[in-house]
């Protein structure tokens, strides 16, 4: 290990380093049984606390992350995700919100059995007059198997342009009450959606 | 609905497709009674602008009266508004700063990723061009769906007739930023590359911001005659050297401030442009711009440049020392249209500027094509073409 470059590590966030961490404690948060991890910062000009109660009502969370059919709400900590998948075919597991901090972060875990095991997190900090930086964290393990390999084509395939997109969607319904598009007629509209 | 439709190069046709509809909130539908051709389409007929595709509606300079409103647009049925073609919010932080062309949010989310690659953050969305600026179908057609319409197109006072305000939409807006990024100090001398709409309407707006003189440099006669009436001198590049020329009629200073209104397709057999032409046919570099060197050369020590050209990609050959060494400014970037539209709408209604002077031909939709063709092809007498949906087709 090159001790002088871990003792000099720079202030970027860990997932947007070119090559793997070297200090072990890095590498246990962000590596932890192999997992992927994606990372997005978005800037949106509203304050926090309304940042966070939109999102903390996760039935809400389809109307911005494509990739995600629906979230059916549990319980106060439980909820229920069904997400979309090549060829047709949905993956669904049941989370549970294992840290919550009003107005600031919401950290969520799936339960055992869950088809694609997965855990996020979003932190809201405010940021004066520019609004609020809100940062996304996701930790993904893509199970063995043919449905595993499936679900590593959809999350694979370029999940984080897909946080990327997300965050810019629940940007642009937070500051402008909706979300952008080109489409011209219903018609196109609908198949931009489908 | 009838509209022009993008075939590839060199291949435009009015067509029928489906008419738009509102899709969001804040959308309303304009039927479109005047819509122009710019400089800038010719950009996309000429084949230079990625990302387009085939049957995109093109067009973003057009008004027209608003036939259906969503739920959160504030404009009403039967307004006649101008809409500009930048596609803003109006609630992000860059809109409040209005700094519009450069909002977070005008793109749809899947289309800010080429812009992003490309310049490192995505811009707004502009009407009718290509799919790297949104997507979105433009202008020049029947109807049109436009975004944001609480924010965006400004009303017109009945009254005022079309010819006079259509250019509210891009070329007047981008002139007079023009002029404002070139910080002109009263008692300056400004030389604009280009007559064009821009350069001409940069000509007007630095003499309005004080400018002591305007020296004007193209190869069209007609359009340098035009600047010259607006009361610029002109240099015509083929029949004199332009360095030596601005430097002769500035006493061997340069000018104070330079305007780069050409574009992306700067003409003119220079050795330097020459080499562009070949990098561009064998995908080398995709911008020529001859008139940018020209510039920061003749360019005063520590003076300013202000760039409203298009340019779309990277470029070689830029005298980055010269540019240095004498310290200039540069300023750029696409139109804020919707922060200057409210003054400029003013200072036509009280007759400060005029933008009439500039359209040569009217024509129906259904002649798009030939329009284009007659502005590729005759950039001396054909100024500025406007299509009227709502014009007869002439008799042949």
């Amino acid at each position: 290990m090159n001790e002088s470059r871990s003792a000099v590590r720079d202030d970027a966030p860990a997932t947007t380093a070119k090559s793997r961490p070297d200090d072990p404690a890095t590498e246990a948060l962000i590596d932890a049984g192999g997992a992927h991890v994606v990372g997005r910062a978005v800037t949106i000009n509203k304050s926090a606390a309304e940042l966070y109660r939109y999102f903390r009502d996760f039935t809400k969370l389809a109307t911005f992350m494509e990739n995600v059919e629906r979230v059916d709400v549990l319980d106060d900590l439980r909820s229920h995700w069904v997400v979309m998948a090549p060829a047709g075919r949905t993956v669904e597991w049941d989370a549970r919100i294992t840290e919550e901090r009003e107005g600031e972060l919401i950290s969520w875990a799936s339960e055992d059995g869950a088809d694609v095991a997965n855990a996020g997190r979003i932190e809201f900090r405010d940021a004066g007059a520019r609004g609020t930086v809100v940062t996304a964290t996701i930790a993904y393990d893509p199970p063995a198997g043919t449905i595993g390999k499936l679900v590593a084509k959809l999350f694979q395939r370029e999940p984080a342009i897909q946080a990327r997109r997300d965050l810019r969607r629940f940007k642009q319904l937070m500051e402008t009450g909706e979300i952008a598009t080109a489409a011209r007629t219903k018609k196109q509209y609908d198949e931009e959606k489908a | 609905m009838r509209a022009l439709t993008w075939h590839g190069k060199h291949d435009v046709r009015v067509d029928t497709v489906d008419d738009p509809e509102i899709l969001n909130p804040r959308d309303a539908i304009i039927k479109i009674t005047s819509t122009a051709i710019c400089g800038s389409d010719l950009h996309l007929y000429d084949g230079y602008i990625p990302t387009m595709q085939k049957g995109d509606i093109l067009g973003h300079e057009f008004m027209g009266e608003v036939v259906e409103t969503g739920p959160k647009s504030t404009l009403k049925k039967g307004q006649r508004v101008v809409v500009p073609f930048t596609i803003a919010c109006g609630s992000c932080y860059h809109c409040g700063k209005h700094q519009y062309s450069a909002c977070d949010n005008g793109l749809p989310a899947d289309n800010q990723d080429i812009a992003q690659e490309l310049y490192g953050q995505p811009m707004s969305g502009l009407f009718g061009y290509s799919h790297m600026t949104g997507g979105y179908a433009g202008g020049q057609a029947e109807y049109v769906r436009v975004p944001f319409s609480d924010v965006g197109p400004i009303v017109i006072p009945d009254g005022i007739e079309d010819d006079k305000v259509l250019f509210l939409s891009d070329i007047l807006p981008t002139g007079w930023m023009a002029a404002e990024n070139a910080q002109i100090e009263p008692g300056d001398i400004v030389a604009v590359w280009g007559a064009g709409p821009v350069g001409l309407f940069a000509v007007q707006s630095a003499f309005l911001m004080g400018a002591d003189r305007v020296i004007c440099i193209d190869h069209f006669p007609h359009r340098l005659e035009l600047a010259k009436k607006f009361g610029a001198e002109t240099i015509n590049f083929e029949e004199s050297a332009t360095y030596e020329a601005l430097m002769e009629m500035t006493g061997g200073i340069g000018p104070d401030a330079v305007i780069d209104a050409v574009g992306l397709e700067a003409h003119g057999f220079f050795v330097d442009n020459v080499i562009d032409q070949i990098k561009k046919s064998t995908f080398l570099g995709t911008d020529r711009i001859h008139s940018v060197r020209q510039a920061i050369l003749a360019c005063r020590k520590g003076g300013r440049m202000s760039m409203p050209a298009v340019y779309g990609g990277i470029v070689d050959k830029f005298p980055l020392g010269a540019f240095m060494e004498k310290g200039l400014t540069l300023k750029t970037g696409q139109t804020h249209v919707q922060h200057y539209m409210p003054a400029l709408l003013d200072a036509i209604v009280e007759g400060k500027i005029d933008t009439t002077f500039l359209i040569s031909h009217r024509l129906p939709l259904e002649q798009a094509p030939d329009g284009y063709k007659m502005f590729h092809d005759n950039q001396n007498e054909v100024t500025k073409v406007v299509l009227k949906p709502g014009l007869a087709i002439a008799a042949e």
